[in-house]
C-alpha cells in the first residue's frame, strides 16, 4: 500500500482534532481532540519514517506518545480541579485571564 | 598601583547612600547627619582631585584602567580633563547644600501615617545621585558612561515622584497625581533618549570595534578610523538626542518644568543643576571628540535651536505664575546659552560654556534654594500669593535679589564672565546668533525683575505678616554660595586655568581654529 | 602714586560691603561710616589730582594693573585702571558732589529706619560709579556701567513699599538693560575687529578698521549712551526715576551716572572720528532729546518730574556736544560739571522744600516759599541762574560755548543745530523760570492734607544747607574759573583733542542772540506764571501740553507696543508650550496608550480564541515556507 495514503489519513486525523479544539466547549472533548492530533502526528511521523527508510521518525513518535502520556495526567487532573471549583467543564467559563 | 582617587571620589557617596538607607527608621536625624558628612567628606575627596589635577599636563589625568565585560571590550575606564574635574568639584560642592537645604522636606509629616516618608531614603538617594554623576565626569568608557547616564534616571525618578513640594495648591491626591505624572514624563523622556544613545552606542562599537574613548578618538585623530559621512553623522545624531533631551534644548524641553515644579526645591536644584549638566557635558567630550565633521555639520540646526531655547526659554519664564516654574524656564534658557558656546567652536566659547556649567550650577542653586524656603514659609508656589516680603524679611529678601542678580548675569557675580564669554564666542563666529542671544540678557532682567517686584516689594499681603526671616541652618546654604558667586565674578582664574588647556583639545579635536580679529587677519 | 587708584574704588566698596553686611548694629553709626568712607575716596582724588598736576600735559595719565581678570585663550580682560585728565575730571565731580550729597542725606534721611541701607547703596553707586571712569577697558567699564544700573535700581526703589517706586525701578533696569545690550554688541564687535578692548589699543588702531565698522561699533555705544543717559528713543525711565528719594536724584540721575553716556561718547572719540554716520546719529539723538527734554520739563507741576525733563535736555545739549567732534568734546565734558554743580543743587534744593512741605511735589501747591525757606531760595535761585544761562554763572559759559560748537560745525547742518540749541536755550529759560516762579513767588498755595495737616514749610538743617550753599558757590563759579584762559579745554585738550571749527557768525553774536532768546523764554514765563495767579488745580491746557504732561506719549507708546504686545506674546507662547510642544509629548504618550488598549482587547482569555490564532499562525508559516519554496 502507498505509504502517501497514511499522510492523507494523518491530515484528516490532524484537521479533525483541530477543528474539535476550535469548535467544541466541553474541555473533555477538547482533550480528546488534542490527543487526536497528537496521533495523527505520530502517524504521519511513523509514514515518514517509512517512506524515508530510517528510524528518525518512529523515535520522535515514541518521544511524543511519552509526552502525551504526561500531558493526559497533568491535563486531567487541571479538568478535574477546574470541574470540582466551578460545577463545569466549558472551557470557555475558564476566562479569567483576560483583563 | 596608586591610589584609585577618582573612584574613591565616586564610591564614597555610593557607600554613605548604602550607610545612610541602613539607618533604623527611629534614627532620623542621625541619618541626616551621616549624610551631609559623608556629601562633605566627598567634597574633600573632590578637593584633592582638583589640587592634584595639573592643568597643563595631560589631556587625562588620575587614570583608573581595569577590565571589566571583556567580551565586549568593556572597561572600567576613569579619567579627569579639565572640564571633568570643573564639573566634578561642582557637584562635590552643591550636594551638601542639597542636602541641607533639604533638612526638613522629608520628614514625616505628623501622626497622618498614610503620608508617612521615608527620611533615610530621600538622603540616600541623592547620595546615590551624586556618586553617579560623579562617575559619569569621569567615565572615560562609552559603555561605562552610558550605563551611568541611564542608572541615575532611576534614584531621580523616585526622589521626583516620591517626595512631592508640600506647597502645592490642589488637594493631596492632585498632588500625588501631577508629581506621579511629572515623574513619569522625566523618566519616559529620558529614557527614550537614552535608549537611542543606545543603539548609537553599540553602532560605535560596530564601527570601531572599542568602546574606550581615548583609543576611538586617536584612531580617529591618526586617521586609522575612517567612518563613512551617513554613519558619523547617524551615531551623532543618536548621541545628540540623548543629550539634547538631558540638556534640555527646546522642543525637548517640557519634561523640566514639570519635574522642578513638581520635585521639592532641594531635588529641583539637582536635577537643573547637576543631573543636566551632565548632558552639555556629554555633548562636549562624546559629541564633539567622536564625531568631529557631524558636529561641524549639524552646527547651524544645533545653533538655531539653541537660540530658540534662550529666547523662547526666556519669554515663558516672564509668562510663568509659578516660581519654580520661572526658574525651570530661565535654567531653559540658560542651557541655551551653554549649547550656544559649545557649538560655537571657538576658545571663548566652549571655556564659556563650561563656566557657564559651573555658574549656572550656583546661581540657580542660590536662586532656588531661596525660593524654596519661601515657598515653604508661605506654603504656595504662586508669584500671586507674595508680596512685601522684603519688609518682614529683608535677609531672605537680599539673598534672593543677589541670586536673581546672578540669574540675570550681572556683572561682579560669577554668571556674567561665562555669559560674556560665550556671546563673544558665539559673536566672532556667527555675528547674527551673537545679536540675538544678547537679546536674552534683556529677558533674563525682565523674568528675574518682574519675579523679585511681585513677591518682595509692595505692601505686605495677607499671610506675608510674621514671615520670619532665614534661620541659621538656611543662612549656612545661602551665604556661601553667594560668597561663591561673588568670588568667582571676580576671580574666576583657578577655574578658567583649569578648563582651558581642555578646551584646547577639544578645538583641536574639531580642527577649529578661533577667527582672527579683522585688524590682525589684515596685516 | 599709581597705586591709590585703586583706593578710590575701595573705599566705598568696603562701605558698601560693611554697611549692607553689618546689619542692625551698624545702625547708629552707619551713616558716618559711610560719608567717612566717601570723603575718604574724595581726599584720594584730591591727592592724585595735585600729584598729576604737577606732571607735565603729556604724561598725566597713570595706570594700575591690578590682576588678570578673564584669561581665556585669545581673550584678555583685565581689572586695570587708568587715570588720565578725563576720568580725573570724573572722579572729581563723582566724589565731591557724592560726599556732598552723602552730607546732605544724613539729615534727609534721619527718619528713615533704614537709613544705613540707604547709605549702603550710595557707597555702592560711588564704587561702580568710579570703575566706570577710571577703567581701562570696555569690559570692565561695563562692570562699572552694569553696576550703577544696579545701584540706580536699589535706590529707586528705595521705598519699595510703594509700588509705584518698585515699577519704576523695574522700568529703570529694564530700559537700561537694552542700552547694555548695545554696550555689549560694541564690547564683541571691537573683539573681531581688534581682538581686544582695552582702550589703548582700540582707540589707537581706528585707523586699521573699515568705516563700516567704526559706525558698527560707534551706533551700538550711542544704543548704550542713550539708556543710561535718558536720551530718546530709551529716556522714559528718568522721569519715572524721581520715585527714589531726592538725594539720589540728585547724586545718579542728575549729576553723576546719567552723564556716563557722554563719558562713554567722549571716552570713545577716536571711534567715533572716523564714522561721521554714527555721529550724525550721535547729533541727532541730542538734539532731539534736548527738545524733547525741554518740552517735557514745561509741562510737569512735580517739581522733580521738571528738572528730570531739564536733566534729559542738558544732556541733550552734551551729547549733541560730544557728536560734534573734537569741536564739541571738551564742551561736552565743561557742561557737564557745571550741570553737575547746578543740577544737584536744584534737586537738593528741590529735596529741601519736599523736607519742608510734608514730601509734597506739586509745584501747584507751593508758592511763596522764598519767605520761609531764604537758604534754599538763595542757592535754588543762583542754580536757576546757571541753568537758564544767565551772565558770569556756569551754565553762561558751558552752554554757550556749545551752541557756538554747534554753529562751527559749519554748512546747514551747522545752522539747524545753532538754531535748535538756541531755542533749546529759550525752553529752558522758560521752564527754569516757570519752576521757581511757582515754587518761591507768588501767593501761598498750600493746604490742609486729607488728615487735616496743614504744612509748616521750614528752612532744612544744616547738613542740608551746607551741601546746597557749597554746589552754589560751584554753580556760581565754575564756569567762569574754567574758561579764564581756556583752563579746560587745556586740561583736557591731550586726551580728547580740540578742533575749533569754522564759525560762520562771531562768538559775540553768538552770545547775544543766546541773550535775547533767554529774555524772551523767561518773559514769557512772567507772563503766564508771574503776572497772574497760579491754579491749584491745573488747567486741561493744549493738545502739546496735555502730551507733555504724559512725556510726550513714549509711555503710552511702550505701554501699548511693548507692555501689552510682550503680554500677548508671552501668554501665547505659554499656550503654544503646553498645547503644542508638550502636546506633541502627551499625545505620542497618549497614541501609544491608545495603541495598546486596542491590542490589549485581543487577548480576552478563551483559550480557543489562543487556538485560532496558534492554528492561524501556523498555517501562515507554512504557507509561507510553501511559497519561499516554490519561488
Amino acid at each position: 500500500m502507498n505509504p502517501v495514503n497514511y499522510l492523507y489519513l494523518a491530515a484528516l486525523l490532524f484537521t479533525i482534532g483541530a477543528s474539535g479544539v476550535l469548535i467544541r466547549r466541553n474541555a473533555i472533548v477538547v482533550f480528546m481532540c488534542i490527543e487526536l492530533m497528537l496521533n495523527a502526528c505520530n502517524l504521519a511521523l511513523v509514514a515518514f519514517s517509512r517512506m524515508h527508510g530510517n528510524l528518525d521518525g518512529q523515535i520522535i513518535a515514541f518521544f511524543t506518545m511519552v509526552v502525551a502520556a504526561a500531558e493526559v495526567v497533568i491535563g486531567l487532573a487541571i479538568i478535574v480541579s477546574l470541574f470540582r471549583s466551578r460545577h463545569s467543564a466549558s472551557v470557555d467559563d475558564a476566562s479569567l485571564m483576560k483583563l | 598601583m596608586s591610589f584609585p582617587l577618582l573612584t574613591a571620589t565616586a564610591a564614597l557617596p555610593a557607600i554613605g547612600a548604602i550607610a545612610t538607607a541602613a539607618v533604623p527608621a527611629a534614627r532620623r536625624t542621625a541619618a541626616k547627619w551621616l549624610a551631609l558628612g559623608v556629601s562633605l567628606a566627598t567634597l574633600v575627596l573632590a578637593g584633592v582631585v582638583f589640587a592634584r589635577f595639573e592643568p597643563g599636563g595631560d589631556r587625562y589625568q588620575l587614570t583608573e584602567s581595569h577590565a571589566w565585560i571583556a567580551d565586549f571590550g568593556v572597561r572600567y575606564e576613569l579619567g579627569v580633563d579639565g572640564i571633568g574635574v570643573a564639573l566634578l568639584a561642582l557637584t562635590a560642592l552643591l550636594i551638601p547644600f542639597v542636602i541641607l537645604a533639604g533638612w526638613h522636606d522629608a520628614d514625616p509629616l505628623e501622626t497622618n501615617s498614610s503620608r508617612w516618608r521615608p527620611t533615610q531614603g530621600f538622603f540616600a538617594l541623592i547620595l546615590m545621585v551624586e556618586a553617579m554623576v560623579i562617575l559619569s565626569f569621569v567615565a572615560t568608557d562609552v559603555f561605562l558612561f552610558y550605563i551611568l547616564f541611564e542608572a541615575m534616571l532611576i534614584p531621580m525618578y523616585f526622589l521626583i515622584g516620591g517626595f512631592g513640594d508640600r506647597a502645592h495648591a490642589g488637594s493631596d491626591e492632585n498632588a500625588a497625581a501631577q508629581r506621579s505624572y511629572a515623574a513619569v514624563k522625566f523618566l519616559l523622556y529620558n529614557l527614550a533618549g537614552g535608549l537611542i544613545m543606545l543603539a548609537a552606542v553599540i553602532g560605535l562599537y560596530v564601527v570601531a570595534g572599542s568602546f574606550s574613548l581615548s583609543e576611538i578618538a586617536e584612531a580617529r585623530a591618526n586617521g586609522s578610523l575612517e567612518m563613512a559621512t551617513s554613519t558619523e553623522r547617524w551615531l551623532f545624531l543618536g548621541f545628540f538626542f540623548a543629550f539634547a533631551v538631558k540638556a534640555p534644548l527646546w522642543p525637548l524641553h517640557t519634561w523640566l518644568p514639570n519635574a522642578m515644579g513638581e520635585a521639592t526645591t532641594p531635588v529641583a536644584v539637582l536635577i537643573t543643576a547637576v543631573v543636566d549638566k551632565v548632558g552639555t557635558f556629554a555633548m562636549l567630550r562624546f559629541c564633539l571628540q567622536l564625531f568631529p565633521e557631524a558636529s561641524k555639520w549639524a552646527t547651524p540646526v544645533i545653533i538655531v535651536l539653541a537660540l530658540i531655547s534662550i529666547v523662547y526659554g526666556a519669554l515663558l519664564a516672564v509668562g510663568q505664575r509659578d516660581i519654580k516654574r520661572l526658574i525651570a524656564y530661565a535654567s531653559i534658557s540658560h542651557f541655551g546659552f551653554i549649547v550656544l558656546g559649545i557649538f560655537a567652536m571657538t576658545s571663548q566659547g566652549q571655556s564659556g560654556a563650561t563656566l557657564y556649567m559651573v555658574n549656572h550650577g550656583l546661581s540657580t542653586a542660590a536662586l532656588m534654594l531661596v525660593a524654596g524656603f519661601l515657598i515653604t514659609r508661605r506654603g504656595s508656589r504662586l508669584i500671586a500669593d507674595y508680596g512685601g516680603v522684603q519688609k518682614v524679611a529683608p535677609v531672605l529678601a537680599g539673598t534672593f535679589l543677589i541670586g536673581g542678580l546672578a540669574t540675570l548675569s550681572l556683572p561682579g557675580l560669577a554668571p556674567f564672565v561665562s555669559e560674556f564669554l560665550v556671546l563673544v564666542g558665539v559673536f566672532s563666529a556667527y555675528p547674527v546668533a551673537g545679536i540675538i542671544a544678547t537679546v536674552g540678557i534683556v529677558l533674563a532682567a525682565l523674568y528675574v525683575l518682574v519675579l523679585y517686584q511681585r513677591t518682595m516689594t509692595g505692601p505686605v499681603r495677607e499671610g506675608i505678616g510674621g514671615m520670619p526671616d532665614l534661620k541659621v541652618r538656611e543662612l549656612a546654604v545661602a551665604l556661601p554660595l553667594i560668597a561663591l558667586l561673588i568670588f568667582l565674578g571676580v576671580f574666576p582664574k583657578p577655574v578658567t586655568d583649569v578648563v582651558n588647556p581642555a578646551v584646547q583639545h577639544t578645538m583641536h579635536d574639531v580642527q577649529k581654529k578661533d577667527p582672527q580679529p579683522e585688524v590682525e587677519a589684515a596685516k | 602714586m599709581e597705586n591709590l587708584i585703586a583706593l578710590l574704588v575701595a573705599a566705598p566698596l568696603l562701605g558698601a560691603a560693611v554697611l549692607l553686611c553689618g546689619g542692625r548694629r551698624l545702625d547708629r553709626a552707619g551713616h558716618w561710616i559711610g560719608t567717612a568712607l566717601a570723603a575718604a575716596s574724595f581726599v584720594t582724588g584730591v591727592v592724585l589730582f595735585t600729584d598729576m598736576l604737577g606732571r607735565g600735559a603729556e604724561d598725566r595719565a597713570l595706570h594700575q594693573h591690578l590682576y588678570s581678570w578673564i584669561p581665556v585663550e585669545g581673550f584678555q580682560a583685565d581689572v586695570a585702571f587708568q587715570l588720565d585728565q578725563l576720568s580725573m575730571t570724573f572722579v572729581l565731580l563723582i566724589t565731591g558732589v557724592g560726599t556732598l550729597i552723602h552730607i546732605y542725606s544724613i539729615g534727609y534721611m534721619e527718619h528713615d529706619e533704614r537709613r544705613r541701607r540707604f547709605f549702603g547703596y550710595l557707597n555702592l553707586f560711588l564704587a561702580a560709579m568710579l570703575i566706570l571712569v577710571i577703567a581701562d577697558n570696555y569690559l570692565l567699564l561695563y562692570v562699572g556701567w552694569e553696576g550703577v544700573g544696579l545701584a540706580s535700581y536699589l535706590l529707586i526703589g528705595f521705598w519699595q513699599h510703594k509700588p509705584s517706586a518698585a515699577t519704576a525701578a523695574k522700568k529703570a533696569f529694564l530700559v537700561n538693560r537694552v542700552g547694555d545690550m548695545g554696550l555689549s554688541i560694541a564690547i564683541m564687535l571691537m573683539f573681531t575687529t581688534f581682538g581686544t578692548f582695552a582702550f589703548g589699543p582700540v582707540l589707537g588702531a581706528t585707523g586699521d578698521t573699515s568705516e563700516g565698522k567704526l559706525t558698527a561699533i560707534g551706533l551700538m555705544l550711542l544704543l548704550a549712551a542713550c539708556g543710561k543717559s535718558a536720551q530718546v528713543p530709551l529716556q522714559s525711565w528718568l522721569g519715572d526715576a524721581m520715585e527714589g528719594p531726592t538725594p539720589v536724584s540728585a547724586l545718579i540721575h542728575a549729576a553723576t551716572m546719567v552723564t556716563a553716556g557722554v563719558y562713554l561718547i567722549v571716552r570713545s572719540g577716536a571711534i567715533f572720528n572716523g564714522a561721521p554716520d554714527a555721529q550724525l546719529v550721535v547729533v541727532v539723538v541730542g538734539a532731539v532729546t534736548l527738545l524733547f527734554g525741554a518740552i517735557v520739563g514745561c509741562a510737569k507741576d512735580d517739581i522733580k518730574k521738571a528738572l528730570a525733563g531739564s536733566t534729559m535736555s542738558q544732556i541733550g545739549y552734551m551729547i549733541l556736544a560730544a557728536g560734534l567732534g573734537p569741536i564739541g568734546y571738551v564742551f561736552a565734558i565743561m557742561h557737564l560739571v557745571t550741570h553737575g554743580f547746578f543740577k544737584a543743587g536744584l534737586f537738593l534744593g528741590a529735596g529741601s522744600v519736599m523736607h519742608g512741605m510734608n514730601d509734597e511735589v506739586d509745584m501747584r501747591k507751593y508758592g511763596g516759599l522764598r519767605k520761609y525757606m531764604p537758604v534754599t531760595f538763595v542757592t535754588f535761585g543762583l542754580g536757576y541762574l546757571a541753568i537758564i544761562g544767565f551772565p558770569g554763572l556756569s551754565g553762561f559759559f558751558s552752554k554757550d560755548m556749545i551752541i557756538e560748537a554747534a554753529f562751527a560745525k559749519g554748512g546747514t547742518e551747522g545752522w539747524i543745530l545753532g538754531s535748535v540749541t538756541l531755542l533749546g536755550a529759550a525752553i529752558t529759560a522758560f521752564y527754569m523760570t516757570r519752576v521757581m516762579l511757582l515754587t518761591f513767588f507768588g501767593e501761598k498755595r498750600w493746604q490742609p492734607d486729607a488728615e487735616g495737616h496743614e504744612p509748616h514749610p521750614h528752612e532744612s538743617p544744616k547738613s542740608m544747607t551746607i551741601p546746597m550753599i557749597v554746589l552754589a558757590f560751584g554753580s556760581v563759579f565754575a564756569g567762569g574759573f574754567f574758561s579764564i584762559g581756556d583752563r579746560f579745554m587745556h586740561w583736557l585738550e591731550p586726551v580728547t583733542g580740540h578742533d575749533h571749527g569754522h564759525a560762520p557768525v562771531s562768538a559775540a553774536t553768538v552770545t547775544a542772540a543766546t541773550m535775547v532768546v533767554l529774555v524772551i523764554g523767561v518773559a514769557i514765563a512772567w507772563a503766564m506764571y508771574g503776572r497772574k495767579p497760579v491754579p491749584a488745580v491745573a488747567p486741561r491746557g493744549s493738545l502739546l501740553t496735555r502730551a507733555a504732561r504724559r512725556d510726550l506719549l513714549q509711555d503710552d507708546f511702550n505701554h501699548v507696543v511693548l507692555v501689552r504686545g510682550g503680554e500677548h506674546l508671552t501668554r501665547s507662547l505659554v499656550y503654544v508650550d503646553h498645547t503644542l510642544v508638550d502636546g506633541v509629548v502627551n499625545g505620542t504618550a497618549a497614541s501609544m496608550g491608545g495603541l495598546s488598549g486596542r491590542l490589549r482587547k485581543l487577548q480576552n482569555g478563551y483559550a480557543r480564541s489562543y487556538a485560532v490564532s496558534m492554528f492561524g499562525g501556523a498555517a501562515v508559516l507554512i504557507a509561507a515556507t510553501l511559497l519561499m519554496r516554490a519561488v
